[in-house]
C-alpha cells in the first residue's frame, strides 16, 4: 500500500481519510471559469461549456434556475456542475459497465451563475433510465454538484423532469425522502417545451432535498 | 484514457464521508456567510448509484503546454510574476491508498500581494500584470500531479472586524467518480495565520486541518530557480463488493 509521505493511515486498517473540503470561496471562477472571470487568454476556452457535441441523439433540453441562499437572495457567485446518462441511459468517462455511451456525448456541464442576476443555464439532452443498485430504473435525471463562497462542503442533489410523472413514481431514490413532499423539491418546473427551470433553495422553506452518496 | 482495471479490489459503493468532524460544519457562525448558506435539513442519506461511481474524463489533448505553469500561462513575453517561485507538488491517492491517474487538478490563487484577479475583489494591493491565478493539470499512471506557481500573499477579507486569510492556494478535483468531486484549500507550513483563520477553523479536527498545510520540500526544490511544497490529496475510496450482490445485469 502506498503511504501518504508526511501522514501515516488514519485507523488500525490502514485506510486514509480524505483530505477535508474548504469552501470554493468567493473566486472560484478564476480555477474553473477563467474566461467568464474575464481572464482570457490561459484555456481556449471553459471547461464543461459543452454537454454534448453536435450529432448527439437525443431530445434537445435547457435547464436553467438560481441559487438562493436562506434569506431567499440569488447566490450570485455559486458555481453549478451536472453530470448525466446519455439519451440511452449510458455514461460517457469511467465507471460505466453496461456499454459504451454516445461517442459525441460527454454528460458533464459546468455553469457559473451571473454575477449580477444568480441565474445559471445548460444546455443538455434528457437522459435515458440509469439502473438503481437493485437493478430497478430510475427516473431520467440530472446529477448536481453545488459550490459557493460559504457553502464548506460541496452540495449533491439531482434534478427529476416534471413530465416524466410515471417514472417518478416508481423511482426508489425520490421513494426514500421523507417526508415524501420534500421529493418535489428535486422535480424541475416546466417553463416551456423542452425548457426546464430548477431552482435550488440551500435552506428554509422548501429547501432542496442534498444528499450524503 | 484507459485505466487498468484491480480485479483484486472490484469496487462497490463510495465509504462514507465522515462529516462528524473532519469534514468543516456546514453552518459555522465564525464564517458568516455559512450561516445561510448551509442545508438547515439532515442531508438524505443516499448509497452510490451509478449516477455518482461514473465520471467524467478529462484528457491530455484539453490541456496547453503552459496549463500547470501559472509562472507563464499569463505572462507578457519575456516577463514572469513577482513572488517566490514556487514548485506545488503531491500525490492524489484514494482512501485505500490506491494512486488516483487521469484526476484532473485545477488551482486558482491570489497573486504575491494577495490581491485575486477578479472583478469583485477590492483589496488595495495591486494586479500583476503577468499573472493570471489559474492552473490545471491530470495526475500521471502513479497519481502525480506538479505545478509551478508564485507563493500567494495572505489578505484580509469582510468577516470578522479583522480576518486575514493565510497563503493558500484552492485546488479542485475529479476523481473517478462524480462522487468523488472535491474542492479544498491547501495552505503553507509555518503561516501563524492559519490557526487563526475562521475558514481554516470551519474544521473542528486539529488532524484534519494539518492534512492542508503542504511541508516545504527542500529536497524537491529546483536551486536558484524555485522551492518546492508537497501537498497529497487523498479522495474517496469504495469498498469491496466481495460480499454485495451485483446489480442485475452485471
Amino acid at each position: 500500500m502506498s503511504r501518504l509521505r508526511h501522514d501515516l493511515p488514519n485507523d488500525l486498517n490502514g485506510y486514509f481519510k480524505e483530505t477535508p473540503s474548504q469552501t470554493a470561496g468567493p473566486y472560484v471562477h478564476i480555477g474553473l471559469t477563467p474566461n467568464f472571470s474575464g481572464i482570457e487568454g490561459v484555456y481556449p476556452e471553459d471547461l464543461g461549456r459543452a454537454v454534448f457535441d453536435p450529432g448527439a441523439q437525443g431530445e434537445r433540453v435547457t435547464i436553467r434556475g438560481c441559487v438562493r441562499d436562506g434569506a431567499g437572495t440569488p447566490v450570485r457567485d455559486a458555481l453549478v456542475e451536472i453530470w448525466q446518462a446519455d439519451a440511452a441511459g449510458l455514461h460517457a468517462g469511467i465507471g460505466e459497465p453496461r456499454g459504451v455511451a454516445d461517442g459525441a456525448f460527454g454528460g458533464f456541464g459546468r455553469a457559473a451563475a451571473d454575477g449580477d442576476t444568480g441565474e445559471w443555464m445548460f444546455e443538455t439532452l434528457r437522459p435515458g433510465r440509469v439502473p438503481f443498485k437493485d437493478g430497478r430504473l430510475m427516473a431520467p435525471h440530472i446529477t448536481f454538484w453545488i459550490v459557493a463562497r460559504g457553502i464548506n462542503i460541496g452540495l449533491h442533489t439531482r434534478m427529476y423532469f416534471p413530465d416524466e410523472a410515471s417514472a417518478n413514481a416508481e423511482d426508489p431514490v425520490l421513494a426514500r425522502i421523507d417526508p415524501p413532499a420534500r421529493a418535489e423539491t428535486l422535480i424541475a418546473a416546466q417553463e416551456g417545451p423542452g425548457v426546464y427551470r430548477f431552482d435550488i433553495r440551500l435552506q428554509g422553506e422548501r429547501e432542496t432535498v442534498f444528499f450524503d452518496i | 484514457m484507459e485505466f487498468e482495471s484491480d480485479m483484486a479490489h472490484p469496487e462497490g459503493a463510495y465509504f462514507t464521508r465522515d462529516r462528524n468532524g473532519w469534514h468543516p460544519k456546514p453552518c459555522d457562525p465564525g464564517y458568516k456567510t455559512s450561516v445561510l448558506r448551509s442545508p438547515s435539513r439532515p442531508l438524505v442519506a443516499l448509497d452510490s448509484t451509478l449516477s455518482e461511481l461514473t465520471g467524467p474524463v478529462f484528457g491530455h489533448d484539453q490541456l496547453g503546454p503552459l496549463d500547470d505553469d501559472l509562472t507563464l500561462n499569463f505572462a507578457r513575453p519575456g516577463h514572469t510574476p513577482v513572488g517566490p517561485r514556487i514548485i506545488v507538488h503531491g500525490r492524489v491517492l484514494d482512501e485505500n491508498g490506491r494512486p488516483v491517474p487521469g484526476a484532473l487538478v485545477e488551482v486558482w490563487q491570489a497573486n504575491a500581494g494577495g490581491r485575486y484577479r477578479h472583478r469583485k475583489e477590492s483589496y488595495l494591493a495591486p494586479l500583476d500584470p503577468d499573472f493570471g491565478g489559474c492552473g490545471r493539470c491530470i495526475t500521471d499512471e502513479a497519481g502525480w500531479y506538479r505545478f509551478r506557481t508564485i507563493q500567494p500573499g495572505p489578505y484580509p477579507w469582510p468577516n470578522g472586524p479583522n480576518d486575514w486569510r493565510p497563503a493558500h492556494i484552492h485546488f479542485s478535483l475529479f476523481g473517478h467518480g462524480f462522487g468523488q468531486r472535491l474542492i479544498t484549500q491547501m495552505y503553507f507550513e509555518g503561516d501563524p495565520l492559519i490557526w487563526k483563520c475562521p475558514i481554516v477553523n470551519t474544521i473542528p479536527d486539529r488532524a484534519a486541518v494539518e492534512r492542508l498545510i503542504a511541508p516545504l520540500d527542500l529536497r524537491n526544490a529546483i536551486p536558484m530557480d524555485a522551492l518546492a511544497y508537497r501537498f497529497d490529496i487523498v479522495l474517496r475510496g469504495r469498498r469491496s463488493t466481495l460480499f454485495e450482490n451485483r446489480m442485475e445485469g452485471l
